[in-house]
């Protein structure tokens, strides 16, 4: 049980014109544990949407057909589990025991047998706290944990995981991959969908690989696919496995102090710290979930008031303005001097289209209709954002998304650029291409400021390392 | 921050007395008070009101807290009745051009003022020590309200904090985009509304969102749900809706009794 | 007009109505934050308020709109009344009846058109219905001792135009501006966007 039948299966969503899958002939044994992997934007969330049964009529288009016990997923809801990407957005409950109990209930599973079933499933996760803790007080990590429980919660035949460890620090992935390893039973069928292969292949036995345009490009074991797909999926944008990326050194000494970050803080969000970025530098910021990393960002892309000690831009940075904090800046000369780019991208976006969204910095900084275009044309094409030009941001994949936000701060080329999370949801190729412009961007003598978890984005690119601890 | 946690003990014996009854309670209590204009009647009950607060386990600071924008109010009562009081009967005590008070005035606007907190506190008290996971469980148990349109309602109340802290967000990623105000009022309300309207449209986002990992938990499943959190409605519970309406009747009826009583309507 | 065939709600009509009265909840709590220096000036000129009530009221007329369903501007007001009461607000109680009789008017719009008409006119009448029952809870039960031609009647007539105006007009422009960001796309309101 748990099997899963695809056959020319295509999705188009509402307002698009081209479709997220296509002409997809898949078949999953019960018991299977699939890799699911493809470039960004290839389907692979859309996919498993359709497997959950959650995409409507009304939401889109659809051609072909699946199966998910040789029914129709709709009918087999009750065996499957989901856990998406954001772990804020599925936790329905404000109690963690609560929340785990919401779809037991749901499913009308007698008083008696609740609690007992709640407390199995948060132990399998390995859940650290008591049933009455508040969700709202879990870190990304904890509440990552607890979805799971909610969907273990209901032994489910077959479970979807939609890059359940995004955004969590490598301490907080390596406990949510235990839990998923720990709770699966032996005839569970998993479909995970994860960008960074080499973490996740010891809890699989198969990868299958989206071709873009439609179909599976490559099916298989992990050994036979990358052996004989290797080099061609990684040109495509896979991570394969023991392919690392030439890194992105410095080419001159770093230059002249931009901003100085003197005991900064903000109880309880942020211990003071100490941060210098000079021009031509690219400096990460590091740490676990919760120490206060995006605070951080925030503070030094004068966007927060620090709580304790300054910020202090220099004469090179601010020019006249190099005697008042950045915080206290108008909002016109912070853009052109600080650039920030969100944790969530979706807190960013400010206007309708995907173009306008990378055309209104550099308008507002007074460039020619001609100029804007190119600039705009450039971005668009090198972070594969060209057929979107026209899409409202907030319909993007993740990945989409991500690449969008950080585009927007590059296309006004700010004197200091502050990212938080620049490259998650990337696939190789796209992540490869996010880093050559970071790294163009530190050629020509700007600073760099970046949060991240992502160790290979630290060996890439980076030339200096903060890590923040727990405050 | 903004937040919807209760702000007081839940153990004391009356917060802990079940969420319908205590909303019951303080709606029999409040609509029993909007009846009359007169200051005795609002005097007693604000009597009762505060003396009962202990049992309810609030502190007379938290509630002052909670209640401050309630005196505003009531000063807004009295500045408006001084300019547009219908009644203006009594000593006159100030006359300055189409002003004019009297004492008539001066009574009635305490009277309102003393009303007005009278009706507002017990829904402050009784949402004060509230649970709203406690008060949908009740709502559904206890006074047959759809469950699917209390538990949808209770998730979306969980975006509350989240999207507080939303609002700022959008704020500062407008201010790192270049846009800002200033100190130009026209441009502050058109930021503003700028920022609601992104408010909004994430909110909704994730309204959709949330429905869809609701759906994949099975809510829309058509199976009756069970509960898991039992809330029963017992014989204190019904004491304390009928205790006040015993008490709102008793501080009509010594208004009554002593002529000071003014009906609402007549 | 569009309509949509059942007139069951589905799950996303349900979070969707109460997001929306979740989202005003907050917009009023920034408001008073953005704009605390002149919050006095609506305390103390209460006809200034009836401004503030347009929006107040704007989930029952957005709710009507968005979700086309029965019941939904009713409930949505409902809920942005039991909000407001948990956070403390001015009314605390008495709000809930208050917010039921107001939503009741937008939902006596909507049912006046059989829940097929969800164009302008018929925003128009849900927002002046929903001021009206604004203005008639408020005439009874707050503004008994003021003069009636120099201030309750025209305090009522003022809830009801800028109800109909900034609720009603307000609403159904917003509607299409949300429509415009693909955030309604499951809902009828959003279905004559061109796809890119
Ligand atoms: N709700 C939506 N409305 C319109 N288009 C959408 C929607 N969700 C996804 N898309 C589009 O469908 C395509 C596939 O998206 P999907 O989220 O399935 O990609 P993905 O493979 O998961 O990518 P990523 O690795 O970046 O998360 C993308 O081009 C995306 O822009
Ligand atoms: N707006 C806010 N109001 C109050 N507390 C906050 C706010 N934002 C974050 N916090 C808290 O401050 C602490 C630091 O948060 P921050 O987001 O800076 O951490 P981080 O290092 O970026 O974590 P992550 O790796 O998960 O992104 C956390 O405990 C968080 O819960
Ligand atoms: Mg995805
Ligand atoms: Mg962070």
């Amino acid at each position: 049980m748990g099997g899963v039948r695809l056959r020319g299966f295509g999705w188009r969503h509402a307002g698009r014109r081209a479709w997220a899958v296509r002409g997809l002939d898949l078949h999953v044994e019960a018991g299977e544990r699939v890799l699911l992997l493809g470039p960004s934007g290839a389907g692979k969330s859309t996919l498993l949407a359709a497997l959950a049964g959650l995409l409507p009529a009304d939401s889109g288009e659809q051609e072909g057909t699946v199966e998910v016990d040789g029914v129709e997923p709709r009918q087999a809801r009750e065996q499957v589990g989901i856990v998406f990407q954001d772990p804020e957005t599925q936790l329905v409950m404000a109690r963690c025991g609560d929340d785990v109990a919401f779809g037991l209930e749901n499913r009308g599973v007698p008083a008696g047998e609740i609690w007992p079933r709640v407390d199995e499933a948060m132990r399998r996760v390995g859940f650290p706290y008591h049933r009455d803790r508040p969700t709202a007080a879990l870190s990304g990590g904890e509440q990552q944990r607890l979805a799971l429980a909610g969907a273990l919660a209901l032994r489910p035949r077959l479970l979807l995981l939609d890059e359940p460890t995004a955004n969590l620090d490598p301490a907080g992935a390596a406990l949510v991959r235990r839990a998923i390893t720990g709770a699966l039973d032996a005839d569970t069928t998993m479909i995970l969908v994860e960008h960074r292969v080499a973490e996740a292949l010891p809890l699989v036995d198969r990868v299958v690989v989206l071709e873009p345009g439609g179909g599976v490009r490559a099916d298989g074991t992990p050994e036979a696919v990358f052996a004989t797909h290797g080099d061609a999926l990684a040109a495509e944008g896979v991570w394969v496995p023991g392919r690392t990326m030439p890194p992105r050194r410095a080419a001159a000494p770093a230059g002249d102090l931009l901003l100085a970050a003197d005991r900064v803080g903000l109880p309880p969000r942020l211990a003071a710290t100490d941060v210098r970025v000079r021009a031509g530098e690219a400096l990460a910021v590091l740490g676990p979930n919760g120490a206060g990393k995006s605070t951080l960002a925030l503070l030094l892309g004068g966007l927060l008031r620090p709580g304790t000690g300054r910020v202090a831009a220099t004469g090179e940075l601010a020019g006249r303005d190099a005697g008042t904090p950045p915080h206290r800046w108008r909002a016109p000369a912070l853009a052109r001097r600080i650039g920030s780019v969100f944790q969530d991208p979706e807190h960013q976006f400010v206007t309708g289209t995907v173009f306008d969204e990378l055309a209104l910095g550099p308008r507002r900084t007074g460039q020619p209709e001609a100029a804007v275009r190119a600039t705009v044309d450039g971005l668009l094409d090198r972070l594969r954002l060209a057929a979107l030009a026209r899409a409202n941001p907030y319909t993007l994949s993740g990945g989409e998304a991500r690449r969008l936000s950080v585009a927007t701060a590059l296309a006004t080329a700010p004197r200091l650029l502050v990212c938080d999370e620049p490259t998650f949801g990337q696939d190789r190729r796209t992540w490869r291409e996010l880093v050559d412009l970071l790294a163009e961007l530190r050629e020509a003598g700007h600073g760099v400021v970046a949060v991240t978890h992502d160790t290979d984005f630290v060996d890439a690119l980076a030339d200096r390392t903060v890590t923040l601890d727990r405050p | 921050m903004i937040s919807i946690e209760p702000v007081a003990a839940p153990g004391a014996p009356l917060a802990r007395r079940n969420p319908v009854a205590k909303v019951a309670a303080a709606l029999v209590f409040s609509f029993t008070l909007l009846a009359t204009l007169d200051p005795v009647a609002p005097a007693l009950a604000l009597a009762v009101e505060l003396a009962v607060l202990p049992l309810f386990g609030i502190r007379y600071r938290v509630l002052a807290r909670r209640a401050a924008p309630l005196l505003a109010s009531a000063a807004g009562i009295v500045v408006t009745l001084v300019l547009f009081a219908a009644d203006r009967s009594g000593r006159v005590l100030v006359e300055a051009g189409p002003l004019l008070v009297t004492t008539g005035v001066l009574g009635t606007a305490l009277g309102l003022a003393l009303r007005m907190l009278a009706v507002a506190l017990p829904g402050v008290i009784v949402f004060a020590t509230t649970d709203p996971t406690d008060l949908a469980d009740a709502l559904v148990q206890n006074a047959k309200a759809p469950a699917r349109f209390a538990i949808g309602a209770l998730a979306a109340f969980r975006l509350v904090p989240l999207l507080g802290q939303e609002w700022q967000m959008i704020s500062m990623a407008r201010r790192a985009r270049g846009v800002d105000a200033g100190r130009n009022p026209v441009a502050k309300l058109r930021l503003f509304v700028s920022t609601a309207f992104a408010l909004l449209v994430g909110a909704i986002r994730r309204g959709t969102r949330l429905a869809v990992a609701m759906d994949a938990r099975g809510f829309d499943a058509g199976t009756p749900r069970t509960v898991a959190r039992r809330q029963r409605f017992g014989a204190a519970d019904a004491l304390l809706v009928a205790g006040a309406a015993i008490l709102a009747g008793a501080a009509l009826a010594v208004s009554v009794a002593l002529g000071t009583f003014r009906p609402l309507i007549g | 007009m569009n309509h949509t065939d059942s007139h069951r709600w589905r799950t996303i009509d349900i979070l969707v109505a109460s997001v929306i009265a979740v989202a005003f909840g907050v917009i009023f709590w920034a408001w008073g934050m953005v704009w605390s220096a002149t919050e006095g000036a609506f305390a103390f000129f209460p006809p200034a308020q009836t401004l503030l009530y347009g929006v107040w009221l704007m989930p029952a007329v957005l709710g009507g709109l968005v979700i086309r369903k029965p019941g939904a501007a009713l409930y949505c007001e409902t809920v942005a009344a039991v909000l407001s009461a948990l956070l403390g607000s001015q009314w605390a109680g008495t709000v809930i009846p208050q917010g039921m009789i107001q939503g009741a008017g937008a939902e006596l719009a909507f049912a006046a058109f059989r829940y097929r008409s969800f164009r302008l006119p018929t925003a128009l009448l849900a927002g002046a219905l929903t001021g009206l029952g604004a203005a008639l809870f408020d005439f009874f039960a707050w503004n008994a001792k003021y003069d009636l031609t120099s201030y309750r009647i025209p305090y009522a007539l003022l809830t009801v135009v800028s109800a109909a105006v900034i609720t009603g007009v307000g609403g159904w422009a917003l509607t299409r501006a949300l429509a415009t960001t693909g955030a309604l796309d499951r809902f009828p309101a959003a279905r004559d966007r061109a796809p890119v």
